[in-house]
């Protein structure tokens, strides 16, 4: 299996505050990896770093080999690096259909492409992702007008139209109705599994988070404390220490 | 008297034609208020000879109002300085136009002593190269200046953009070769002062009926969404890899090439122009851009006429009827609309009346959240 992103070293503070210290992990290709760590251990950072939202005090990000730590946002997304964030960044003012039209990738996308208009097969992708999050019946609401909950499955079915390679999903469950959290790691899991798409979630969930990923890496103070398989993150002192303070 | 409700019956015809035109949703219906508007204004010169001007700047308030509401409206970004393509246009063409058939520097400095009297054939030939210079010319500054300001966000973008306007404005009046702040003669009308007016009545016409039926199809692209997703999240439309950059600038493009195309025949028709009050009017038609656009509804493709035609309506009857309060008239419109109707006349309608615009309150079938997880997956990659 081949790494797809590899952090080499990476810190980036504000001001005097050290969000992240020479962090280094790798994610592997086709798995589903996990973040963990207490608030404020730099998680949200550790993202946006690696999909270009500010640029790395010191370290290197690579993406499939390239290095992309000096590239923008935009660029790495098109790239098929992918994120979604922990409060929901959706289009309110458009029906859930035209948010998920505007998130066909933008890879190959030439200067005339944007006089074009959607082809047919773009909205029946669009209305099976749809479907496949639960939202077929909302897809003519508002994005705006839709519980948090919801929002949260129509960003996650945008970023799968968007068809990326890695997705890195912040906190997919937060908010999300405890009876939806079981179908919502099934439909995490086939679309690592049916779409092939690596994931990478940060989530606080531990029930969560044991049950899909294969491999854990855990932050605290913007350091990496520990790494490993859900079991031994478990049963990890350190771990279990900076959970509950003692840290 | 007579004449002048006969002007106001003309507008409020105009405005009922728009309104339905918002609501309209079958094809034969659109296609009646479209051809019954183009009638309304091929006819308007013919049957309101005295209003001819009135009316011009009547289409020239419409295709202000549309070209603002691509950024402000559909995109977020709210200009203050879309005026500067105006007098962007007004100064290429003229500058184009004298120098068909003589030297602009020696023109220019006469400040009107030298008469040339063009020909028929130099005049429209200069015009029409005018023109196109003008459009083309505004294109090339907005990809331009697009570079430098699209980097600012929110209150700054507006601030900045204004900023570009008045410094136009400022940098022009110190310009000796296009006159400075004593501004330019511009070329005489070789012909009837009527047809003089219906010409220009015309071709703004015309420009405002185009950028109009441009815009409806610009906006059911591509392009419409992603700028509106740019309006929504530019946070969200970056992070999913949209070329925000470009969009942005063509947005900006399209904007100043039917402004610049306007001031060139603005300039024609108004017949001097100077740097302050003709070709960059922040203050005036600079403000009534955002205000126009603001009255009808943002974000909308018919807000942005009906918004016009009223405070174009407004304007000319406080003008007309109540001199000396016409500004407090018009600092109150847009006082009332800024605190109790952000949303602008259409933009109140459609939250009130939502599913007469097909916009979905409610959802169509019950709630299947979390049942649908065996739903198909095929891959039908777009």
């Amino acid at each position: 299996m081949s790494t797809m992103i590899d952090v080499r070293g990476v810190s980036k503070s504000f001001g005097g505050v050290v969000a992240n210290h020479d962090i280094s992990l790798k994610v592997p290709e086709g798995g589903i990896t996990g973040l963990i760590g207490p608030n404020g251990s730099g998680k949200t950072t550790l993202f946006n770093t690696i999909v270009g939202t500010h640029p790395v005090d010191s370290g290197s990000i690579f993406f499939e080999g390239k290095e992309i730590s000096k590239l923008t946002v935009q660029k790495i997304a098109r790239l098929g690096l992918l994120r979604t964030f922990q409060q929901t960044h959706i289009y309110g003012q458009m029906n859930c259909v035209q948010n998920m039209l505007v998130s066909v990738p933008h890879r190959k996308e030439a200067f005339l492409d944007i006089f074009k208009k959607y082809p047919p097969e773009v909205y029946e992708r669009a209305d099976e992702l749809l479907e496949f999050v639960g939202l077929f019946s909302k897809r003519k609401l508002q994005a705006g007008d839709l519980s948090f909950g919801q929002q949260k499955l129509l960003e996650f079915a945008m970023a799968l139209m968007n068809d990326p390679k890695v997705l890195l999903l912040d906190e997919p469950t937060a908010g999300i109705n405890p009876t939806l959290i079981n179908g919502l790691i099934d439909r995490l899991k086939r679309a690592n599994q049916e779409l092939g798409i690596t994931l990478f979630v940060i989530e606080h969930n531990m029930r969560v988070i044991m049950n899909l990923a294969e491999n854990i890496y855990c932050l605290a103070h913007g350091e990496l404390l520990a790494e490993g398989t859900p079991e031994s993150i478990q049963n990890d002192q350190r771990v279990i220490d900076a959970y509950l303070g003692a840290h | 008297m007579v004449k002048s409700l006969f002007f106001a019956s003309y507008g409020v015809v105009l405005l009922l034609l728009s309104f339905s035109g918002a609501f309209a949703r079958r094809r034969a219906t659109t296609t009646t208020i479209y051809v019954a508007i183009l009638m309304l204004g091929l006819l308007g010169p013919m049957v309101l000879g005295d209003f001819t001007f009135q009316l011009t700047v009547l289409w020239m308030m419409i295709l202000f109002a549309l070209t603002w509401d691509i950024m402000g409206g559909q995109m977020g970004y709210n200009s203050l300085g879309n005026i500067f393509f105006f007098g962007a246009g007004m100064y290429i063409s003229a500058v184009v136009q004298i120098a068909v058939v003589y030297d602009v520097a020696e023109y220019t400095a006469s400040f009107g002593a030298i008469q040339i009297s063009f020909t028929e054939a130099q005049y429209f030939t200069g015009l029409m190269l005018g023109m196109i210079a003008a459009a083309l010319g505004a294109v090339v500054l907005a990809v331009l200046l697009g570079s430098a300001v699209f980097g600012l966000r929110g209150p700054y973008f507006a601030i900045g953009t204004l900023g570009l306007a008045l410094a136009a404005g400022e940098l022009v009046g110190t310009w000796e070769y296009v006159g400075g702040g004593g501004g330019i003669s511009m070329p005489v009308y070789p012909g009837d002062p009527d047809e003089r007016a219906r010409v220009f009545y015309f071709l703004i016409f015309t420009a405002s009926i185009s950028t109009f039926l441009f815009l409806k199809w610009l906006y059911s692209t591509r392009f419409g969404l992603a700028i509106n997703a740019i309006r929504d999240s530019e946070n969200k439309a970056e992070a999913m890899g949209i070329h925000t950059r470009r969009y942005k600038t063509v947005a900006w493009s399209v904007a100043a090439f039917f402004l610049g195309l306007t001031g060139a025949v603005f300039g024609n028709m108004v017949g001097f122009i100077e740097p302050l009050e003709v070709a960059f009017p922040t203050i005036t038609f600079g403000i009534f851009m955002v205000a126009m656009s603001l009255l009808g509804g943002k974000g909308t493709l018919w807000g942005p006429v009906i918004g016009a035609i009223l405070f174009h309506y407004i304007k000319e009857l406080t003008w007309a009827h109540l001199l000396g309060w016409q500004w407090v008239a018009l600092g109150t419109i847009i006082v009332v609309n800024v605190v109790f109707f952000q949303q602008g006349i259409l933009g109140w309608i459609q939250d009130r009346w939502p599913e007469k615009f097909g916009v979905m309150v409610e959802p169509g079938a019950g709630d299947d959240g979390g049942k649908s997880v065996g739903a198909e997956l095929g891959k039908t990659a777009p």
